[in-house]
């Protein structure tokens, strides 16, 4: 169309969130590329949930943990499989301590209101990941891990308290959230997510890092380590994915393997090839991806990272 | 949280923009975005906070926004690039058969498979006039030659077999019926488990009201069982053409029924089809399916097709308690070794593989196709299945899963 690009707002008074939380999760721990950077500004300013996808060992769960630390807030995680319903989501009441309350009022003579009052109060009310997330003090990070392991169920069930952020209990009322918590969910796909849970949270691919990132999560994780021997590191596991393997290493894989290599003092792959195979059980994880991987293979894949 | 609010735009540059903004957000409404009031305001929020000001931080706050699988990136770029730098493509058409006009489908694919200017193709994006001679032109001819055995299978043979509304609703009805079928008999196997492992104290307490607060009727648990999940991989090859009508609808009914099913098409290459199958309407499901499926040479290269699928899909679609059904006539062009080794290396994720030959239904066959040969030693099940009712016979197959 005819309106060129809008060149309306001066470069300074772009907000420098992006920037900051790139800084601040890479002192964290965690490099983040810039996409991800922008989707968790976003996730602040529209106040919505992240919803990341990815391969297994990409480092989903990291992101998280990384947020929290960067906020300075407590992370709730809630693990989601299959099965999962609210009782182990939201709340329990603690119907163990409800039935010695009530056996022992029996014997006191307390009258069956005064027990009721009793038993159905904030005592006697387990907090499971999802209330404990909504009544925290400060604005704490939820992560629901895996979420493609639940139910369909309980998509549903998620989708409406991520949108309204009050609970009901029955037997209490309708808790409102003192604060909202910053959501991130994740999802290996195995199972396709409906498309109002999409809908509803913003969305950013977590891919395989790219050998700089790769080589700046390695120092930033493993502080002993040798630039160079990083630098190796990165650029042999990005050879290593583009095998036609069963498993992809993915970076906690590669992590694992760096340390070992600097456990064993190896400074150059090159130097020492044999300490190189030897560790390469650290990277992959399947019997056939061992196979294919041989010493001729290896060899000559760090032949081109030498 | 910006810690310092930003300037507020210039009124009637902030209109035009926005006026632009809500052009492209219509724009990718059209093309299947989901783009409701609330995402509307959010891009809105976003370029107000000062993200609009260049492509390339536009680019990826908008895609976080609209995108909601990977698949989208692609898509989502190829809009972005049209509408807000110009680039090469113009405007989006829209989606064939799009809400406001839908049941006209059916009719519409009997009078004319679509043209070029039918404007019927999903995620389809028109180029601009006055650069389109001569690439629209090697375009097309490269789409028509390449697709040509495959536009045929789908367009002129299914249709050929099928063509009245009528017998279409009926092979619908049944394909919907038998997967229906299938699934109830799964979850039926499962309220039959009264008795659990683990007690269920919320109910029990709510129970012993009736007994004056004595935990008297016990309530149990038992995990449920999960549902068996269906991936099914059809042959579309010329050889196979009579057939692949058929199964396309069976596919698409059990898409439809079936609490978690998968679909694929294979002919040369591998289509992940299910998408384009979850359409509701059969006849626009096909009418996207022919879209993805054209561009495929002739042949069946049936090894490289599922050596595609390990790799690509599944470690994701495939896991204990999955049933993959091939349906193919086991014509391979490619070396039977192949098919071989990859039905093995898929037997380690689930070891329920039936393959549903057509020909096996024909009186006198033999399995003899050399790759049919390979294949028989990884299959839990070889069946015939040439109409519905060798289909249904899968019902007592799946439903021991």
């Amino acid at each position: 169309m005819g309106v060129p690009f809008p060149r309306s707002y001066p470069e300074d008074t772009m907000p420098f969130d992006r920037t900051t939380i790139a800084t601040r999760l890479t002192n964290a721990g965690y490099v983040p590329d810039a996409d991800l950077a922008m989707a968790l500004y976003l996730m602040d300013l529209l106040q919505r949930p992240l919803l990341l996808e990815g391969e297994a060992g990409v480092g989903k769960t990291e992101v998280a943990k990384a947020l929290a630390e960067v906020h300075a807030a407590p992370l709730i995680r809630l693990q989601c499989y299959e099965g999962l319903d609210a009782s182990a989501a939201l709340y329990e009441w603690n119907y163990q301590r409800q039935l010695l309350a009530i056996k022992t009022h029996e014997r006191d003579g307390v009258s069956a209101e005064a027990i009721e009052e009793q038993i159905f109060s904030e005592d006697y009310l387990l907090e499971r990941p999802l209330l404990a997330a909504i009544r925290s003090d400060t604005r704490a990070v939820l992560l629901i891990d895996e979420i493609d392991r639940a139910d369909e169920e309980f998509e549903a069930f998620l989708l409406e308290l991520l949108s309204d952020w009050q609970v009901s209990v029955p037997e209490l009322g309708t808790i409102h959230a003192t604060t909202i918590p910053r959501v991130i969910l994740t999802s290996n796909g195995t199972r396709e997510l409906s498309d109002a849970l999409r809908r509803r949270c913003l969305y950013h691919y977590v891919d395989y890092p790219d050998e700089a990132r790769e080589t700046r999560i390695l120092t930033a994780r493993l502080p002993g380590i040798d630039q160079r021997l990083a630098a190796e590191i990165a650029r042999l596991v990005a050879m290593v994915r583009k095998e036609d393997l069963r498993k992809v290493p993915g970076v906690a894989e590669t992590l694992d393997w760096a340390a070992a290599l600097v456990g064993l003092e190896v400074k150059h792959l090159a130097d020492d090839p044999e300490s190189v195979h030897d560790t390469l059980i650290c990277l992959l994880k399947t019997q056939e991806d061992q196979a294919a991987m041989s010493r001729e293979v290896l060899d000559r894949l760090i032949g081109k990272v030498a | 949280m910006a810690k310092t609010a930003p300037a507020p735009p210039p009124e009637a540059a902030g209109a035009a923009h926005r006026a632009q903004m809500m052009r492209f957000l219509a724009q990718l409404r059209a093309n299947r975005f989901a783009i409701g009031l609330s995402e509307a305001q959010d891009a809105l929020k976003l370029a107000a906070a000062g993200l609009a000001a260049r492509p390339s931080r536009l680019r990826p706050a908008l895609r976080a926004l609209a995108c909601s699988r990977r698949d989208d990136f692609a898509r989502f770029d190829a809009l972005f690039d049209a509408h807000w730098l110009g680039r090469g493509v113009r405007a989006a058409t829209r989606v064939s058969g799009a809400p406001d006009r839908a049941p006209a489908g059916i009719e519409k694919m009997r009078g004319q498979p679509s043209g070029p200017s039918a404007g019927g193709m999903p995620d389809h994006v028109e180029r601009r006039r006055e650069q389109a001679g001569e690439d629209d032109e090697t375009g097309a001819a490269d789409a028509r030659r390449g697709g040509a055995s495959r536009a045929q299978v789908l367009e002129t043979t299914d249709l050929r077999h099928i063509a009245d509304p009528q017998a279409i609703a009926e092979v619908n009805a049944l394909a919907g019926r038998l997967a229906g079928a299938l699934r109830q008999r799964l979850t039926r196997r499962e309220r039959l488990r009264r008795r659990g492992r683990r007690i269920d104290l919320r109910t029990t307490i709510r129970r012993s009201i009736a007994h004056g607060g004595e935990p008297f009727d016990l309530a149990f648990r038992k995990r449920r069982d999960k549902p068996l999940r269906i991936v099914a991989l059809l042959d579309v090859s010329a050889s196979m053409s009579p057939y692949s009508a058929f199964f396309l609808r069976f596919l698409h009914g059990l898409l439809d029924h079936a609490r978690e099913a998968d679909a694929f098409l294979f002919h040369t290459g591998l289509v992940h089809v299910s998408p384009a199958l979850k359409e509701r309407d059969p006849q626009r499901a096909l009418d996207r399916l022919s879209l993805i499926a054209r561009g495929f040479a002739g042949g069946t290269r049936i090894g490289e097709s599922l050596a595609a699928f390990n790799r690509q899909h599944a470690a994701r679609v495939v896991h204990g308690r999955t049933a993959v059904i091939i349906v193919s006539d086991g014509y391979d062009t490619g070396p039977a070794e192949d098919l071989g080794r990859e039905l093995a290396s898929l037997r380690k994720r689930t070891r329920h593989i039936a393959w549903l030959n057509p020909m096996a239904g024909w009186q006198g066959y033999e399995p003899a196709a050399a790759g049919m040969r390979a294949a028989l030693p990884h299959l839990d099940l070889f069946a015939a299945a040439h109409n519905l009712e060798s289909l249904a016979k899968l019902e007592p197959y799946l439903a021991r899963l």
